[in-house]
């Protein structure tokens, strides 16, 4: 932010826009043009106050902001205005941060690439040819780009991750029940957090540390604080077996280990339970997607035809129009999965493997302080490269786990092969954030 | 095999309408994600399933009234209304 002190608040946020207007990046929906700027005059004057005072952040749009409008990336909420703040748009606000715009994501974070975004999709500001990763494409694209200083995303199976690792940016998935989960729009709220993504460890933690704590509007939140605090110690380490890539990322990964081994503790983890991980979460997903989306009936809010109709037909229709395909194929496998006669075979047999999912990483945390793995198998897709929804599902396979577990996980950029970023997942037990920040530190000096 | 009568079923349960070509597609994909899900199948150790992540109790306040949305914020997003009232379709076929 030297920027600021040279030229005030004022110039700097509007350089900043003007920057946004021209990026090929596609990475906004929204810019908040006007408040940005009398935010920034407010701050010139002094009279902007906070631990973000006069610093831009930018919110991924499934996150409430009153007055400005919050689509989803979905035709069902593009003209949808919330008469609400999320708590964590509270937190924001009350520290003087200047909200820049409203990040691009995939259709209501249904998606790995932002392809599946009614606005279409990100770039990559490292290969414009490529997807920028998903669900929370644009809030990682404007921190790789410098388009944002920090930025909000929400992860329910590696949706912070999955993009930080593929712009090359700290990105963190808190402990389910750290961050209110007050106006996220609901996607699977067992397995959802809102996070922080940053470019350095220390931007990371300030933002963690505001949008942190006790909030009574969402009885899983779990009413702790976060501080960051300073640590080095020596660490067991587990490389989980299961979780693999393809040679590009292996071969970067397998020496970034090698580095880590000279410091600490490096051994290797079993996780047999995780074969079934990934069928567990989409199905879980998919049918709490299926209840959640339950609520778009374009009567209170969203989408709605000029002519009311009987109610199933003008419901049906709604949502038709409204939704995109990749939110009607979740939805409909959801219905199904929960329909009479599939509950056993599908949702209840998943949540069983949850259970199992858990009790592994138990045993792997007894032996280890963190546990380490690629976090994406393959380097940034190109756009259009993954054809079939499966194909998608499946680059989630190294996330997902974390989610099903509630545990807190860090990607961190450990480099580039073919000019393209990789990243690094850095997962650690409940609340144990300030670790996996210490952690990300001393990989990133470590690396130079 | 998903069959396209299922499709349209599931369609009905989920309430969105779909096209013939669309269900023809589901019909396809559902197949395969389907197919990929029959691996829990597989799974054969029996265990509690688990909800929620976290300990979850219910949390009580006393029950003092707070504020709440005015009738102009909660009309605010909706296409069709009346007298300070949500207009919804027709409910009795």
């Amino acid at each position: 932010m030297e920027i600021v002190e040279e030229h005030g608040c004022y110039d700097a946020v509007s350089g900043l826009i003007e920057k946004i207007e021209k990026s090929r990046l596609n990475a906004y929906i929204t810019v908040c043009k006007e408040d940005a700027l009398k935010l920034a005059e407010k701050y010139d004057r002094g009279e902007l106050k906070g631990r973000l005072a006069g610093i831009p952040v930018a919110v991924k749009d499934n996150i409430t902001t009153k007055g400005v409008k919050t689509t989803c990336a979905s035709k069902m909420l593009s003209n949808y205005e919330p008469v609400f703040d999320a708590h964590v748009v509270e937190r924001l606000k009350a520290e003087g941060a200047i909200i820049i715009g409203k990040t691009n994501m995939d259709e209501f974070a249904m998606g790995t690439t932002t392809e599946t975004s009614y606005y279409g999709v990100v770039r990559n500001p490292h290969d414009l040819e490529r997807v920028a990763g998903g669900s929370s494409g644009g809030s990682a694209a404007v921190i790789a780009a410098d388009e944002a200083v920090l930025a909000l995303g929400s992860d329910t199976g590696g949706s912070i991750r999955c993009p930080a690792s593929f712009c090359g940016v700290y990105g963190l998935k808190p402990t389910y029940g750290l961050v209110s989960r007050y106006g996220l729009i609901p996607y699977a709220n067992s397995l959802e957090q809102i996070g922080p993504m940053a470019d350095s460890i220390e931007d990371l933690a300030l933002l963690l540390e505001v949008i942190a704590g006790k909030d009574a509007r969402d009885s899983t939140n779990a009413g702790r604080e976060f501080r960051f605090v300073q640590e080095r110690r020596k660490l067991r380490v587990g490389v989980i077996k299961e979780m693999g890539g393809n040679d590009d990322v292996l071969g970067r990964f397998d020496e970034v280990v090698g580095e880590l081994s000279r410091i600490h503790e490096v051994g290797e983890v079993s996780m047999p339970s995780f074969r079934y991980a990934l069928a567990a979460y989409y199905i879980i997903a998919m049918s709490e997607a299926s209840s959640n989306l339950a609520r778009y009936d374009g009567v209170r809010y969203g989408f709605a035809l000029d002519k009311l109709d009987s109610w199933r037909r003008y419901f049906s229709k709604v949502r038709a129009e409204g939704f995109g395909e990749e939110v009607k194929r979740r939805i409909m496998l959801g219905s199904y999965a929960l329909s009479a006669g599939y509950y056993g075979k599908y949702y209840l047999k998943a949540q069983k493997v949850r259970t199992l999912v858990i009790n592994d990483f138990k045993k792997a945390f007894e032996k280890y302080d963190v546990l380490i793995s690629p976090t994406m198998p393959a380097l940034p897709f190109k756009i259009g490269e993954l054809a079939d929804p499966l194909t998608m599902y499946k680059a989630d396979v190294n996330t997902v786990p974390v989610n099903l577990a509630g545990l807190p996980a860090l990607n961190v950029p450990v480099g580039f092969i073919k000019g393209l970023p990789v990243g690094m997942q850095v997962i650690g037990r409940h609340f144990s954030e300030n670790l996996l920040l210490n952690f990300g530190k001393e990989v990133s000096e470590l690396l130079g | 095999m998903v069959s396209l009568e299922e499709v349209y079923h599931t369609a009905e349960l989920a309430k969105i309408e779909i096209t013939g070509e669309e269900a023809e597609k589901f019909s396809r994909e559902f197949e395969s994600i389907l197919d990929y899900f029959n691996i829990l199948d597989e799974v054969e150790e029996d265990v509690e399933p688990t909800f929620q992540v976290l300990p979850l109790r219910n949390v009580f306040r006393d029950d003092d009234p707070g504020e709440c949305l005015s009738q102009d914020d909660a009309l605010k997003n909706a296409r069709h209304k009346e007298d300070g009232y949500f207009k919804g379709p027709r409910v009795v076929e």
